[in-house]
Order: C-alpha cells, then sequence, then structure tokens
C-alpha cells in the first residue's frame, strides 16, 4: 500500500486525500448497511428473547416442535433445521471461492461458485417453505384446551396420548374423556395461535423472524443470480473489476452469520 | 494506491459541461447543492403546515368556550360550528410532533446541511454516491406525501401521540385515528427510515473516503464531526424503530401479539394473548433517544461554526467539542428508560438510568462553557445567524436545567407526561434546533443561492422568534408544575386546573405571534432567493473551504484541482496576522509571523 506520495502531506492513513480503509465507497458503503442491518436484527431477537424470558414456563421445547425429516417416519428433532443450515454455511464456502476467483478475474471459476451458491441459497429458501409447511400443518389430532384450562399436544407417533409440557402423559379412556370435554381443538400453526403451546408468541416469533432472514435470503439470491448474468456476459471482465462479487458477498455471509443467531436462539436454546 | 480514492474525485469537474434538462437540473438531480435545497424546500412546507397546525390547537387551548367560525372554513367537519373536533385535536397534535420530530429537524436539518457542507467543508466534489443521494430525497418525499395524504382521509390521520405506543396504535378499531391514520403513518415511517438510512451511511462514507489533501480528522470543520456523529447516530438507531414498526404492522393488519396481551374492545375479548406493550416503548425509545441528538446535534455543529466565525475567535475547546460530542453520542443510546420510569420498572433499573441521564449533564455543560469562552470578550459581528445561534446556546442552556429535573425519576414520576415534559423538549430540543437550523440558512444562503438574506428582516424575525418561544414555553412549565397533563383537548372540566391554566390564552397568544413570525422567513427567504443582494465570494470572512468554491455553485464544485488543506478551520484573529482570518487554504509557509511554534513543520 502505497499512501500519500507528495512529500509536504501527512502520511497518516487519516490524514485525507485517500481512504484510510483503502477502500472505494462502495464496500465502505455495504460495511455500514450490514451494521444497521445487524440492528434490526438484533432488535428482534432481544425482542423474541424478552418475551420469552417472560412466558418461559409455557414456551414450546423446540426440540418437540422441529421433528420431521423428509422421508423418515420417526422423530429425528432439529435434524432438518441443522441440515439447512449445513447447506447455508456450505453456501458461504463456495461464495468465498466466488470472491477469491474474482481477484484473479478467472471468469469461469466465478460462475462455477457463484452459480452454486445461488443453488445453496435456493435450497435453503426451499427447505424453509417446506419447515413451514410442516409447521402450519401440523400434527394428525392437534392440541386440545381442556375443560379445566390446561393445554395438552398430541404427537403422530403416539397416537391417543394427551402430552403435557410438564412431561406427563395421559392416556387411554381417559384422555378419550378429556379430548370429548376440551374446549377447543387447534391444528397446526397460524399467527393466532398454534397447535404447539398456548401462547400465540411462539408462532409470530417463528414466523416473523425466519421470514424476516428468509426474505433477505432470498433477496441475496435475486441479487446473486443479477451479478451473476453480469459476470457471464463479461461485463466485470471489461471494467477489469470484480469488487461487484466481493459486496455481494460480504452481503450473503452476512445473511448466512445472521440465521447462526437465529438457529441458536431459536432452535437450540 | 492513490487510483483507488482519487479515482472518483478526479473525473468529476470535467463534465460541469453536460447538457441539463429541468427533469435532470431540479427534479432527478444527483448534484448535493441541489438535494440540499430540495430537502430545505420541502422541510419549510413541512414545518409550515406542522406550525399552522399547532396555531389551530393553541386557539383550542386558548379560548376553550370560544367558536372560531373560520376553523369550519378550512377544516371541514373536524371545525363545525367553529369547534376545533376533539379527535381531530389528537389529530393534530400528534401529526404536529411527527411533522416536527422526523421531517422539519430529523430530515429537513440533516438533509439540508450534511447535503450541502459536507462535500463542501471536507472537499470533495459530491458525495461518494450521487445516486442514493437522490433516493434518499426522494423517499424523503414520499414519506411527506404518505403522511400529508393521512390528513385528508375519512377517518382522520394518526391520533395515538407521535409515540403511538400499543395498543392504542395497534388495534385499528381502538379510535378512528387507528385505523387507516395509522397504517399510513407506519408506511410514511418505513419509507422515512429508508431515507435517513440511504442519506446517514453516504455522509459516513463520504467523510471518511473524501477528504481532499490535508484534511485530517482534527482538521475538519465542528459542523462536519457533528453530522458525522449524527449519521452514526440514525445508522445504528433507525433500525430498530424499523424493527419495531414492523411488529406493529403485523399486530395491526395480521393479528400476531407482540405488543398486546389480552385485551377486551366494547366488552367483547379480542384473541391476543401474552404480548407486551411496554416491549413497544423499549425499542422505541432505543431510538427515540438518540433521535433527540439526531435533531440536537447538527444544529450544535452549525452554532459552532458561527458562533467561531462571528466572534472572531476560534472556538474554544476545539477537541473537548469533539469529544463531548462522542460522549453524549454514546451516552444517548444508555439512557432511553428516563422516558418509561411509570412503565413500573423496577426502581433499582430506574436508578442506573437516572445515573447514565445525569451524566449527559457533563459533555453538555463542557459544550456551553466553551461556547461563552468563544464568545467572552469577542469582537462579535451580530449578523442574524449569529443571533440565532446565541439563541441556541440561550435554549439549550435553560431547557437543559429542566431535563436534569426530568431526568431524575423521583421528580419525573410526578410531572411525566404534564406541560413541564412538554416545555421542556419545546425549548431543549424542538427550539434549539430550529434556530440551529435558522443560523444554518442564514449563514450559507450565500453559499446555496448566491445572494444574501435581508438582515433586516433577519433580525425583526429573530426578536420575534426569541419572545414567542420563550413566551410560550417558559409559562407553560407552570402549567405543567400545576399538574395539568398534556394532550387533553380542554380543561374546564377539572376546576383543580384553573389557575394554571388560566395562563393558556397567554401561552396561546405568544405561539400566535411566534408562529405568524416565522412567515417574516419564508418571504425573506423566497424573496432573497430571486431577488437578495448578489454575495461577495466569502461574505463572513470565513476559513472554511467551502468559500473558495465559486459563489454561484458549479458541478463538481471546484474548477481545475480541489484545494489543499493545510491548517484547522478555526485561525481566526491570529496575532501578528493582518487579515483576522487565514483560510484553510493557505499554507503555513505563508504566514510566517503569526505562526506559533511548531506549527511549521
Amino acid at each position: 500500500m502505497s499512501i500519500a506520495t507528495t512529500e509536504n502531506f501527512e502520511t497518516k492513513p487519516w490524514g485525507g486525500g485517500y481512504s484510510p480503509f483503502n477502500v472505494r465507497w462502495g464496500k465502505l458503503y455495504m460495511w455500514i448497511f450490514l451494521v444497521s442491518d445487524a440492528f434490526t436484527f438484533s432488535s428482534l431477537l432481544i425482542a423474541y428473547g424478552a418475551l420469552r424470558h417472560r412466558w418461559t414456563h409455557i414456551w414450546p421445547y423446540p426440540g418437540e416442535v422441529f421433528t420431521h425429516f423428509p422421508f423418515i417416519h420417526g422423530h429425528v428433532p432439529l435434524a432438518y433445521v441443522g441440515l439447512m443450515t449445513f447447506i447455508l454455511i456450505m453456501s458461504s464456502v463456495t461464495m468465498v471461492l466466488a470472491v477469491d476467483a474474482g481477484h484473479s478475474f478467472k471468469r469461469k471459476s466465478v460462475q462455477l461458485w457463484l452459480g452454486l451458491t445461488i443453488v445453496g441459497g435456493l435450497m435453503f429458501v426451499g427447505s424453509q417453505a417446506w419447515e413451514w409447511y410442516h409447521f402450519i400443518e401440523g400434527s394428525e389430532e392437534g392440541a386440545f384446551v381442556l375443560a379445566d384450562g390446561r393445554f395438552a399436544r398430541t404427537d403422530n407417533l403416539e397416537p391417543g396420548v394427551l402430552l403435557f409440557h410438564d412431561g406427563t402423559k395421559i392416556e387411554g379412556a381417559e384422555a378419550e374423556q378429556l379430548k370429548a370435554t376440551a374446549t377447543k381443538n387447534i391444528h397446526g400453526a397460524n399467527l393466532y395461535e398454534s397447535e404447539y403451546g398456548p401462547t400465540p408468541l411462539f408462532g409470530n416469533f417463528f414466523f416473523f423472524i425466519t421470514g424476516f432472514h428468509g426474505f433477505h435470503v432470498f433477496s441475496g439470491v435475486v441479487i446473486n443470480f443479477i451479478v451473476f448474468v453480469l459476470v457471464s456476459k463479461g461485463a466485470l471482465d471489461k471494467k477489469k473489476d470484480y469488487e461487484l462479487v466481493e459486496k455481494v458477498g460480504l452481503y450473503w455471509h452476512f445473511v448466512d452469520l445472521v440465521w447462526v443467531f437465529v438457529f441458536t436462539f431459536f432452535y437450540l436454546v | 494506491m492513490s487510483d483507488h480514492s482519487l479515482e472518483h474525485t478526479a473525473h468529476g469537474h470535467d463534465e460541469h459541461e453536460h447538457h441539463e434538462t429541468f427533469w435532470t437540473k431540479y427534479v432527478f438531480s444527483t448534484d448535493h447543492k441541489m438535494i440540499s435545497k430540495q430537502f430545505l424546500v420541502t422541510a419549510i412546507l413541512m414545518a409550515v403546515l406542522a406550525m399552522l397546525m399547532s396555531m389551530v390547537f393553541r386557539l383550542q387551548l386558548g379560548w376553550p368556550d370560544h367558536k372560531f367560525p373560520f376553523l369550519e372554513t378550512i377544516l371541514g367537519k373536524w371545525g363545525k360550528g367553529g369547534k376545533l373536533d376533539p379527535s381531530f385535536y389528537l389529530g393534530l397534535v400528534t401529526i404536529h410532533g411527527t411533522i416536527m420530530v422526523f421531517f422539519v429537524l430529523t430530515g429537513g436539518l440533516s438533509g439540508t446541511f450534511s447535503n450541502l457542507l459536507i462535500p463542501f467543508q471536507v472537499g470533495a466534489r459530491d458525495m461518494a454516491s450521487g445516486f442514493l443521494n437522490m433516493l434518499s430525497y426522494w423517499f424523503f418525499f414520499g414519506s411527506c406525501v404518505v403522511m400529508c395524504a393521512s390528513l385528508v382521509i375519512e377517518t382522520g390521520p394518526a391520533s395515538g401521540g407521535w409515540t403511538i405506543y400499543p395498543p392504542l396504535s395497534a388495534l385499528p378499531q381502538a379510535i378512528a385515528g387507528s385505523g387507516l391514520g395509522m397504517t399510513l403513518w407506519l408506511v410514511s415511517m418505513v419509507l422515512f427510515i429508508g431515507s435517513a438510512l440511504l442519506g446517514g451511511i453516504n455522509y459516513v462514507v463520504t467523510v471518511i473516503n473524501l477528504r481532499t489533501k490535508g484534511m485530517s480528522m482534527t482538521r475538519l470543520p465542528l459542523t462536519i464531526w457533528a453530522f458525522t456523529i449524527t449519521a452514526i447516530l440514525g445508522i445504528l438507531s433507525f433500525p430498530v424503530l424499523f424493527a419495531a414498526a414492523l411488529l406493529l404492522l403485523f399486530d395491526r393488519s395480521f393479528g400476531t401479539s407482540f405488543y398486546l396481551s389480552d385485551i377486551f374492545i366494547g366488552g367483547a375479548p379480542l384473541h391476543y394473548s401474552g404480548g407486551s406493550p411496554i416491549l413497544f416503548q423499549h425499542l422505541f425509545w432505543f431510538l427515540g433517544h438518540p433521535e433527540v441528538y439526531i435533531v440536537l446535534l447538527p444544529a450544535l455543529g452549525l452554532a459552532s461554526e458561527v458562533i467561531s466565525t462571528q466572534s472572531r475567535k476560534p472556538i474554544f475547546g476545539y477537541k473537548a467539542m469533539i469529544g463531548s460530542m462522542l460522549v453524549i453520542a454514546f451516552l444517548s443510546f444508555i439512557v432511553w428508560g428516563h422516558h418509561m420510569f411509570i412503565t413500573g420498572m423496577n426502581p433499582f433499573l430506574g436508578s442506573v438510568f437516572v445515573f447514565t441521564t445525569l451524566l449527559v449533564a457533563i459533555p453538555s455543560a463542557v459544550k456551553v462553557f466553551n461556547y461563552l469562552a468563544t464568545l467572552w470578550k469577542a469582537n462579535i459581528v451580530l449578523s442574524p445567524a449569529m443571533l440565532f445561534a446565541m439563541g441556541l446556546v440561550s435554549f439549550f442552556i435553560s431547557g437543559g436545567l429542566t431535563g436534569i429535573i426530568l431526568g431524575d425519576s423521583a421528580l419525573d414520576i410526578n410531572i411525566h407526561d404534564n406541560y413541564f415534559v412538554v416545555a421542556h423538549f419545546h425549548i431543549v430540543m424542538g427550539s434549539s434546533a430550529i434556530f440551529g437550523m435558522f443560523a444554518g440558512v442564514y449563514h450559507w444562503f450565500p453559499r446555496m443561492f448566491g445572494r444574501m438574506m435581508n438582515k433586516r428582516l433577519g433580525y425583526l424575525h429573530f426578536w420575534l422568534t426569541i419572545l414567542g418561544v420563550y413566551g410560550t414555553f417558559f409559562p407553560m412549565h407552570f402549567v405543567g408544575l400545576a399538574g395539568a397533563p398534556r394532550r387533553y383537548y380542554a380543561y374546564t372540566a377539572y376546576s383543580g386546573f384553573d389557575a394554571a391554566i388560566n395562563i393558556n390564552y397567554l401561552i396561546s397568544a405568544f405561539a400566535i405571534i411566534g408562529g405568524l413570525a416565522q412567515f417574516i422567513f419564508v418571504i425573506n427567504f423566497f424573496y432573497s432567493m430571486y431577488r437578495g443582494k448578489r454575495s461577495t465570494q466569502n461574505p463572513w470572512k470565513s476559513n472554511t473551504i467551502e468559500w473558495t468554491a465559486p459563489i454561484d455553485g458549479i458541478h463538481g464544485n471546484w474548477p481545475g484541482e480541489i484545494p489543499t488543506v493545510y491548517r484547522w478551520p478555526y485561525d481566526y484573529s491570529k496575532p501578528g496576522h493582518d487579515d483576522d482570518f487565514i483560510p484553510q487554504t493557505t499554507p503555513y509557509s505563508e504566514t510566517k509571523k503569526s505562526n506559533l511554534a511548531g506549527e511549521e513543520k
């Protein structure tokens, strides 16, 4: 880095006349935008944490809610979301390779890795749709609000059994009796109520936060696709400048990083 | 390396001959000078609207039993029989606050002066991105249009106060103003946040990357420091309002329960359960408090520059000024709880917020003393801008003192949400910021339009305005201390308030005088734009480099090279120098007689 060539000037990076970080405005803009977007996600996650803390005694266990996996009959808690996370992180790896190829102006290589990143992003968004579908669909019998106000779930693998939040189970005739006198039978989840617990907030936050993140991923896929087209047309070769790939790369890594937090705070904790 | 950052600046001046149509010059302009004018004119129009609103509700508060037939003429069904409709009164209060805080003092103040002065004073051809800058203005314009549209719909504008607390704002069926009016308020605010972010990031990037040669961070005028810190505050706090507004939109439109718990309307239970309206207050005030400084810091920055220039003295404590702004900015993120002392928060947490809040008094006092020390024994030039800047200092002191009272939870709990608070923030935040903005307009009008504003009208405007402000808000403290809550349509039903409320007609009289005085400014502004006296190149004998650029304003700001900067901007009345100012572009080698030891390296 050859900073400041004129002799009479301060050679400090902040002395004026050049960028102190040695970056052009576009990349700096992206970094600062990501800081602001991080604040949006933080406030959503903090809001989620505050309300979950308040209702911690009735908050559903994510491990009991997200148990599905394609083509597997049985419970594999959090396996599918784990796979989604793996796919998204892999798409970050391919993005790194695309950016790296861009540094040495290898167009074919950029196309390959950026293309794979787009595929990874689409797989993630598709998986999220699959997960939403099962979340909305729910179990066969749904949940019951019993006459005494207690909330009981059911599970496809244990037909006829009522499951309570504290781990107790009621089955057989007693369960049938309770179901018959229940005040409400809830199927699946929507924004008003869900079969996973007596508070609508679990579903509310699930839809909002994963939806808001999913929208970011989707936008990222669209932007990546536009850049892919530009790369394929040779527009970046003409300018001898692959910084555009780096800028969308920053955004993509950010979206992945945010997912790690969403995954941790929504699914694992 | 040099090809990186200078590339952007190098080609600018070659293009100023290119063909401009009406649309590219005045409407979809990417030139920072034009965009700043667009912001200013839009903000003036919005300010006039919000001020007229305040005059209408001051009529109601001052003379609650009187009928004003002209109200029916201008307001239609909202002023039937010459009486202001009570629910429209709430709408007026809400929209007055919203417009003044967001559209005039945030969008208008930062939008105008950050856009005008950042490229000029750091020595750049334009903002880092002219296109995103243009977009920032058009988001702002769009949000103004949506907000104005909410005034003319059947059910009236949002009426829950500018802080839009749920549940009132979250249940469309709660009051008339909670319906479409509230939705439009939120849509407008989402556009506004877009504008604030697009603009704010651009300002920061420009200051970091595009400073001219020699313009180190400690040679920046205090205006630029203030604008940069303001932009950072906006970048970190507006996203939180964005999240809060989105959650509110979901509660309103899709039935989620983020801010709503068990609640009845008209005796019928609603389905909401488990949410917390207090959560909204936390999110809102996490923006809301930094917002106070987003409004105030640019005004303080403008005042620093004007006070130093017109005192013909270096600003006292340049680095202390920067430091205190940074400290204020940091503290502003950890004091939001002082807006919420009566929400039932843990008293211990309350005392933590009291502590952090009172800490703000320290950097604020540093600033005030620096202003006073700058004025001390100075050769003061009383231009209208200087008067307004000194008015700002006056408000900052008198409003800051009541801030200490309000920051203490033991006292605040007794006077929360009454007229004492209204008086406090109108002085310390509203009036000082608007005075800073006036100071900026009077001072940089020649830089914007190449003409001077009329001085006599400026003096008249100043004296009537400061009379109006103190006449309005000083007595208002006593109305508050007597216990009168804010946002009431009339106090006639409560005899307990009678003694204090009788001051209201006096307050209203001053408010209307002060309001009408603003038309002097509006007339002066638009008249001087076309007919004002031609400005000289450097009318205030200022050191900053915006006065070295051609006064008529050309594309790219400077013909030829951008000037190089050799010194800080406050070398006024330096002993040993013939003139009482030394522009930043003068090298030390040319001022051998006045150089201090060690200045000539």
